[in-house]
């Protein structure tokens, strides 16, 4: 598969009072084209860092992109001057936030919302836009989209608004569109009719998507392929199937195993990740995980491991992959 | 568990005025009744009324009608001085950790607060074991007493939270979403804690929470909200094997499970349209009437199984 | 694909089977906190010490009231002796200020007259706080009916016009630095009152008072414990921005002669002294005025600056 984003060695650091937050720490990840790509990970993790990385919206200060690429069609978007990303976001780059309510602009019509972007980045008239704006309405299911074309977003309930977002960020076909935990704020109904929007909007127009989110339920229902996270690195990535069916590093098998299941018996207990993640003020030296890890080995304290592979797609990072881990446990 | 109730609600209503003439029935009529040792799981989303009910259980508003009886006592008929007492029985467990402690304060402020509210610890040595030995009781570090909120990680502020509603030896927590703001990995480890103290100390708890799966797994009974009614009530096994409101069996559907297989076979049932809240009542955005919350009283369709008379 | 993650594990690190060894997780490394404890004021502290501006500010504030302290016992004269040899005199070793149409010394008067407006702008601020909180407490906690009168009856006292009042007050009694801080507080701490409601009307909703009330806590704990300290960000900013505005008034009722008489000194008056000679000579306006921009100035930049320090998020 052709890769329509690449992002390589990318390292991202906070600047906060008393050091330096080492937030994003060496992450390499491509997406391909029409895949999607879920980056799980708890809060901290720098799972959307790593998005507002890509898209140039990480406020800086007190934020610095220390080192890396993000490789968008052939182009480093971190070299980009904020005129020649402007004009990429929202055109080739959409990107929905958790918050349908703080990324709308309360004051303007969300008819007004959806043309603006069309007129700013196809050229279109104003009753082209208008046009083409409330066939996007439609399209994420919103009834009566003609009238509520010239409503304001607080007329909206908040999984309405989220589908006006899809519709915005979506208007004008762009490649890849970033999803910034688009469900979390929503109660689990509305949280379905999302996921099955965003997928029924990505088989239409071929994009790409990068979900965000901590909700490894979600990723089993939407998504292709998974990165998961773990204190600013990627600790595995791998086909859903491989992550959910046969995870391999003890943080991802941590996740899968604390999270209660419907058939499960209430007697069995649920078996938790101890612990707290590390802060990034000051990274673990070792594997970050290793403090919290069922599974830890003296040398995961001292050394960060590195990758080991299981398939084209599939790879973990941990010292217990590591030939020798298992020669010393058989003996 | 034990068989007698604990907790006895009966009729409770809550109505805010919500200005031009419109009134908010956060919650509609709500009997139910909690045993002692006992789990009572709530579940709706938001804006269904539960958090609003768990408030005014603890009468921290105080109801529109109705009574909520502890141990026999009808707890809205009790004098301020009496309420004040009262309260070392029945604590709560917020969902927001950051918002539920107070940042000028510190850790061993916060805990200490109920203690010094009631008088709980004679001297300045006791109170300071007493708050050593909660923090230890929730798996804190003691060293982190004189620290503040802001220092701590979401689940070490909801822990923060349980020792100081467990400094009053209560005997029923009303836990307010006490895991939905926090991180998956995370989450099981509060749930543990709480199911362990509960072992430990007999307590009761009434569980309000969306997260479906958990609620499953920590409760004995689940009660299912929707626009400030109760719709349907039943032991948890009997509910997820067997839901019978048309409500119910949405939000069953809709849980996202873990497992790429289960999710690719899976038929969801969706609700017509979003709702907007109670205000509007059961109507949808293009002013249909999907679900009937009128005949609401609840009838027992088999043993501990009620549901809403319209769909019994 | 992902190439350069496809990094092996280091390959020179000599590795022995004893790094292999198990050792299980380490719960209690974890949940060590790392940084250094900080409370929230201290943290604020540490945002305003390094605002350069604020700090400036500050340091002015400070300076301004040594030398209000100290100023007129370091010089040989007097506030109030006239020298008739000697009026008018422009600055000099003699009188480093110069002298006023009495030949009283500038510097000694302007540093009198320090004390004065200093002493009504803090005065005026505390009496403000004082009004302003008990008020803006009520109403914002107790909320309803209580709210509504009483938000009422302050609405009717700042609808009139304030300069109406003060200088109907000041005719009335006799013009004193007492009256003055009464007519400058009639209404001043309106505005400190409804600071205090609207904060404690939202923080009154926030989970920890919640959690409080659940435990038992009855209005005073409530108020003092959670709410008011809560609320001491905006009432420190309003405090501080209120003092130089007390300044002024008093400088602008005694410009308009319903000041301090004389012949105690105050900027105000001295600025309306020195208004007939002014083109010949400056001084005797050039230095009050200073001082009363001075303050003004330092008084506001600190108070901005304290606000960004106390509330973050304001920042722009």
């Amino acid at each position: 598969m052709e890769p329509i984003l690449q992002v390589k060695d990318l390292n991202v650091s906070f600047h906060v009072r008393g050091g330096e937050v080492k937030a994003v720490r060496g992450m390499n990840f491509e997406v391909g084209k029409g895949e999607t790509v879920a980056i799980v990970g708890e809060s901290g993790s720098g799972k959307s860092v790593t998005a507002q990385t890509i898209m140039r919206l990480i406020p800086s200060p007190p934020s610095v992109i220390k080192k890396g690429e993000v490789i968008f069609q052939g182009q480093d978007l971190l070299k980009k001057t904020n005129k020649q990303m402007e004009a990429i976001r929202g055109k080739d780059i959409g990107m929905i936030f958790q918050d349908p309510m703080t990324s709308l602009n309360p004051t303007i019509k969300i008819g007004k919302q959806i043309t603006e972007v069309l007129i700013k980045h196809q050229g279109m008239s104003f009753s082209e836009a208008k046009k083409h704006g409330i066939e996007m309405l439609k399209l994420v299911g919103i009834k009566n989209a003609e009238e509520r074309f010239d409503q304001y977003p607080h007329e909206f309930s908040g999984g309405m608004r989220q589908r006006a977002m899809i519709a915005i960020a979506l208007a004008c076909k762009p490649t890849l569109l970033i999803a910034d935990e688009p469900t979390t704020a929503l109660d689990v109904t509305i949280q379905a009719q999302i996921m099955d929007v965003m997928k029924e909007m990505q088989e239409r127009l071929g994009t790409s998507i990068i979900l965000i989110t901590h909700d490894l339920g979600v990723v089993a229902g939407m998504c292709d392929r998974v990165i998961v996270m773990y204190a600013g690195e990627v600790v595995e990535t791998g086909t859903k199937w491989e992550i959910f069916k046969n995870p391999q590093h003890p943080y991802t098998k941590g996740l899968l195993r604390s999270m209660p299941r419907l058939d499960q018996k209430k007697d069995e207990p649920l078996i938790p990740i101890v612990g707290t993640p590390p802060d990034l003020i000051k990274p673990p030296v070792g594997c970050p995980f290793a403090a919290r890890c069922d599974e830890a080995m003296r040398i995961c304290e001292r050394v960060d491991p590195g990758a080991t592979e299981f398939s084209d797609t599939h790879m973990a990072r941990c010292w217990n992959l590591h030939p020798m881990a298992k020669e010393a446990q058989s003996s | 568990m034990k068989d007698n109730h604990l907790i006895e609600v009966k009729g409770l209503k809550k109505y805010f005025n919500v200005g031009k003439g419109q009134i908010l029935k956060a919650v509609d009529d709500l009997n139910f009744y909690i045993r002692e040792g006992e789990t009572l799981g709530m579940v709706g989303e938001s804006g269904c009324g539960k958090s609003t009910a768990g408030r005014t259980i603890l009468r921290l508003y105080e109801p529109t009608a109705g009574s909520v009886n502890f141990n026999g006592t009808d707890i809205y008929k009790l004098s301020p001085g009496k309420m004040k007492a009262m309260r070392r029985d029945m604590q709560m467990i917020f969902q927001d950790p950051y918002a539920s402690l107070n940042p000028r304060f510190t850790v061993s402020d916060i805990i200490g607060e109920a203690l010094d509210i009631h008088g709980l610890a004679g001297s300045r040595a006791e109170r300071k074991k007493r708050i050593e030995e909660l923090l230890d009781m929730v798996g804190l570090n003691s060293d982190h007493a004189t620290r503040y909120p802001h220092e701590f990680s979401g689940g070490q502020r909801q822990r923060i939270g349980i020792a100081r509603a467990l400094a009053v030896n209560p005997k029923f927590i009303i836990c307010d979403e006490p895991i939905s703001a926090l991180d998956v990995s995370i989450q099981a480890q509060v749930v543990n804690l709480l199911k362990d103290l509960q072992d430990r100390l007999g307590l009761t708890y009434l569980f309000i929470a969306h997260d479906l799966s958990m609620v499953k797994h920590i409760s004995d009974r689940v009660a299912v909200m929707y626009l400030g009614k109760m719709v349907e009530l039943a032991d948890s096994e009997e509910l997820y094997a067997n839901p019978i409101h048309p409500y119910t069996k949405t939000l069953l559907s809709a849980i996202p499970i873990p497992d790429p297989e289960i999710e690719a076979n899976k038929k969801r049932l969706t609700l017509e349209n979003d709702m907007q809240g109670p205000i509007s009542a059961a109507k949808g955005e293009d002013g249909t009437v999907q679900l009937d919350v009128k005949d609401s009283e609840l009838v027992e369709v088999s043993k501990g199984h009620w549901v809403a008379r319209a769909y019994a | 694909m992902e190439n350069e993650q496809r990094m092996p594990h280091p390959a020179a690190l000599n590795l022995t089977p004893e790094d292999f060894q198990k050792i299980g997780p380490d719960e209690k490394q974890s949940e060590v906190i790392q940084r250094e404890s900080l409370s929230s004021w201290r943290d604020s502290w540490e945002r305003l010490r390094k605002n350069k501006l604020a700090m400036t500010g500050l340091i002015i504030m400070i300076l301004i009231v040594i030398m209000a302290i100290i100023g007129p016992m370091i010089s040989d004269y007097d506030y109030e002796t006239n020298d008739l040899m000697n009026t008018n005199m422009p600055p000099s070793s003699e009188h480093w200020f110069g002298t006023d149409d009495l030949g009283r010394d500038v510097f000694v008067r302007t540093w009198m007259g320090a004390r004065i407006s200093l002493t009504v702008g803090l005065a005026a601020a505390a009496i403000d706080l004082m009004i302003g909180v008990i008020y803006g407490g009520i109403m914002g906690y107790f909320g309803g009916r209580v709210d509504e009168f009483m938000n009422k009856f302050a609405e009717i006292l700042y609808s009139i016009p304030y300069l109406l009042v003060t200088i109907l007050l000041l005719v009335v009694f006799e013009p004193s630095l007492g009256t003055i801080i009464l007519a400058l507080t009639i209404t001043g701490w309106i505005n400190m009152s409804w600071i205090v409601r609207g904060e404690i009307m939202q923080l009154k909703n926030r989970e920890y008072v919640l959690a409080s009330r659940s435990m038992g806590a009855g209005t005073g704990r409530l108020l003092f414990r959670h709410l008011i300290p809560n609320a001491m960000g905006p009432i420190i900013v309003t405090l501080t921005l209120s003092v130089p505005s007390a300044i002024f008034a008093e400088a602008f009722l005694s410009f308009l002669g319903l000041g301090v008489q004389a012949p105690v000194a105050s900027w105000g008056s001295m600025i309306n002294d020195a208004l007939s000679g002014w083109m010949y000579y400056p001084w005797r306006m050039l230095f009050p005025a200073l001082f009363i921009s001075l303050t003004m100035l330092a008084f506001n930049i600190f108070g901005d600056g304290l606000r960004d320090a106390l509330d973050p998020k304001l920042k722009k």
